[in-house]
Order: C-alpha cells, then structure tokens, then sequence
C-alpha cells in the first residue's frame, strides 16, 4: 500500500511538481510561498503543468483504445442488443469516443438512420462529454480515487436512466424526418484493420489535435481558478455557493449549462471551490453543467431534434446533474 | 476536380481542408476545395465520423485528419 499511497502522490498528484514549483517561487521570483500573490503563481503554474501533462499522456492512451472503437464500429455492437444493456452499453462506448462536441452530429443522425433505438444513442450522446478516462485520473488528481470513480458512475447512470426515459417514451416524432430519410451509410473505409503502429500515430495525431483545441480553457481555467484560490474573499463564495445554501447548486447548476468548456479546464475552478469550503456536490455540478451541456452544442442538437425533444433532453440531464449535486452533497462525508 | 471537407466546427476540420489544398498545390491540380457543414448535406453521404474528405462525390476517408501526403496519394490514384 506504501508503494501504491507514493506512486499516486508523485505521479498523479505530481507532488514533487507543487514542491519545485514553490522553490521557484521562493528563490526566483524572490516571494514568501504564503504570501497571496505567491499562492496564485503558484497554483497557476502548478496546476497547469500538471493538467497539461497529464491530459497529454491520458488522451494519447485512450486514443489508442479508441482506434478500436470507430464510430462505425460502435454502431454496429450496439446493434446487436436492446433494453437497458443496449442503454449502458451506449454510455460505455460513450466514454471511449469522441472528444469533440461538433462530431456528436453526424454520430446521432448515423446511429438513428441506421435503426438504433434513439434511447441508445442519447444515452452515448450523454456519456461521450461528461464522462471519460481522462476525467477519471483527472479527478482522482486533483480530488481522490474515491471521488473520481463516484463522479464515472454517477455520469454513467444518468446517462443510462436519461437514455431509457428518452427510449420508452416514442420520441421518434419529435426527430427531424431528415435523419431518417438520409441513407444509412455504406462506406466502410475504416474497416481495414489497423496496425499498431497506426494506432500510435492516430494516438499521436489526436493529443496533438486536442491539445490544441484545449490548452485555451485549461490557461482559462487555471487562472480563474488561481483568482478563487487567492483573492476572492471566501465569505464572498459562502454566500452564494455555501453548503448551507440550498439554491447553492441550483446556481452551480444553471449557471454551468450555457458555457462551453473542456473539463480539464472546469477542473481547477471545482478544485479552487472545493478548497473555499464549496459542497463537492455543488462543484460537481458545476463542472457537469458545463461539459454535459452547452449553448453551441444545444444549438447544434436543435438541428436535428424537434425543440420538444430538446426540450425534454435538456430538462432531464439539468435535473439529473442537480440531484446528483444534492447528494453529493448531502452524502459527501463519505469521500472526505 | 471537386474536393468537399465534411465537418462543422473542429478546428480538425480547418485542419484537413487546409492539407488538402496543400496536397493540390504540391501536384500542381486545379481543384474547388469547399468545406460542409449543413449536417442534412452531410448525412447524404452517409459518413458518420468527421471530418470526412470527398473527392467528386466519392467519399474516400472519413474520421481523419490526412496527411497531405496520404491526400496526395488517394489524389494519384484517382487521376490515373
């Protein structure tokens, strides 16, 4: 367990960064670490190494286990069951694929045009930003392993009972006729199995790419995090987002809905919630509100969808991430 | 030659139309290059993975972000 309690403290928790980090602080920038400003700069540059790091090597592993799972593919496994194994199937296979909002599209016009039940693809549409591998380790840096796999396994059962709502109630009606009359697809040009070489430089392509597209949010992040951290008085945050507060993740909630942020970049703001005596529940929320939804990808779902399916879709995962906020809360004990 | 890049918003879509164009400009052809993004239009060639690259209607990747190279490679074998 020794081994197990430093392997995770120095290469998940990169503990030896936070310490290099504060000597540089010290002798080069010639501040006290316990001072306000050094704090920040301390966290800023900590948090963001870390982040960047980390998110770089995970993406690269679970690309790697993704260019097993082409959409093409996936479609076809989950073809092959029905009911709720079907529904937690799809949000399974929604931890493994696609990083990227605007490729979740094509993914639900080509999974529904092709017969799969439109409950099996919410349930994928719901996992594929909210949970991943990389929110997994992320979490269990930044909070501990017990929070991490709470967070994987609530995503997952909200995306399974959201997708089984959305399936045993014949939405089918509220989906635009042109998804279904498109033809379904017959290219098969990934089909050619790929070697592992391949594989690496696709593992290798995809960090790259997402790297690019995320290091924007995770600096973002960071330095709003860093902001929290140090100079915003935590009386402030108590009172809007206190656990006494019971609109507290109410107001996580709504406000995390509308924006549109990678999670490695919402992660340092739960962390400096959290670290201000914000309830675990309410950060949480947060943080799902805003990978789980956001305005553009609303607008994009609003194409395809009726807006009293998108309505219904939005109602339910809001609600869901609320109630999964109130219990971490109210049960939060447990992982502390 | 008309090339379409299918694919809305990624920054790998921008990605792979610009490697496209450099595919052509390296071979010296004249081609359109335009970007989809209509999801309809999209789902016609039933491709389900972006971004996805078609050359004169034909799909011929989909889920990639090419290499100019391996765009100038599939662009060969079509002009032979």
């Amino acid at each position: 367990m020794a081994v197990f309690g430093w392997l995770n403290d120095q290469l998940l928790k990169m503990e030896w960064l936070s310490n290099l980090v504060a000597r540089l602080v010290e002798s080069v920038f010639k501040m006290d670490i316990e001072s306000r400003l050094a704090g920040s700069i301390h966290f800023f540059i900590y948090d963001a190494i870390k982040i960047a790091v980390l998110l770089s090597v995970l993406v690269f592993g679970i690309s790697y286990i993704q260019s097993f799972f082409p959409p093409e593919r996936t479609r076809k496994i989950l073809g092959r069951f029905n009911g709720i194994t079907a529904n937690i199937l799809g949000a399974l296979l929604g931890t493994v694929t696609p990083f990227c909002s605007c490729s979740s599209i094509p993914l639900f016009i080509g999974f529904t045009n092709a017969g799969l039940p439109l409950g099996v693809t919410f349930s994928f549409l719901i996992s594929s930003p909210l949970v991943d591998l990389a929110s997994l380790i992320l979490l269990a840096s930044i909070f501990d392993w017990a929070t991490a796999i709470a967070y994987v396994v609530v995503g997952i059962v909200l995306a399974v009972v959201a997708g089984t709502i959305i399936g045993n109630s014949k939405f089918e009606k509220y989906v635009e006729p042109f998804v279904f009359s498109t033809m379904p697809s017959s290219t098969n040009s990934n089909e050619h199995t790929l070697s592992t070489r391949e594989r690496l430089i696709y593992s290798k392509d995809q960090t790259v790419g997402i790297f690019r597209n995320v290091w924007i949010y995770i600096l973002v992040g960071v330095g709003i995090g860093a902001a929290i951290h140090n100079w915003i008085p935590e009386t402030w945050i108590s009172a809007v987002l206190g656990q006494d507060k019971w609109y507290s993740v109410l107001l996580a909630t709504i406000v995390g809905v509308p924006m549109y942020a990678d999670i490695s970049g919402t992660l340092p703001i739960a962390e400096a919630l959290v670290a201000k005596g914000v309830g675990l529940g309410t950060a949480l929320s947060f943080m799902m509100g805003v990978t789980a939804l956001s305005l553009p990808s609303i607008i994009m779902l609003k194409r395809v969808v009726k807006p009293r399916l998108l309505a219904i879709f939005l109602g339910m995962v809001t609600v869901g991430i609320m109630i999964i906020g109130y219990a971490f809360n109210a049960f939060g004990y447990f992982f502390v | 030659m008309v090339i379409k890049v299918l694919g809305s918003c990624c920054g790998n879509c921008a990605a792979l139309m610009a490697n496209a164009k450099t595919a052509l400009a390296e071979l010296g052809i004249q081609a359109t290059v335009e970007k989809v993004s209509d999801f309809a239009e999209i789902a016609k060639y039933g491709v389900i993975s972006i971004p996805s690259l078609v050359i004169d209607e034909t799909v011929v990747s989909t889920g990639k972000v090419l290499k100019p190279k391996e765009i100038m490679k599939i662009l060969e074998g079509m002009v032979k």
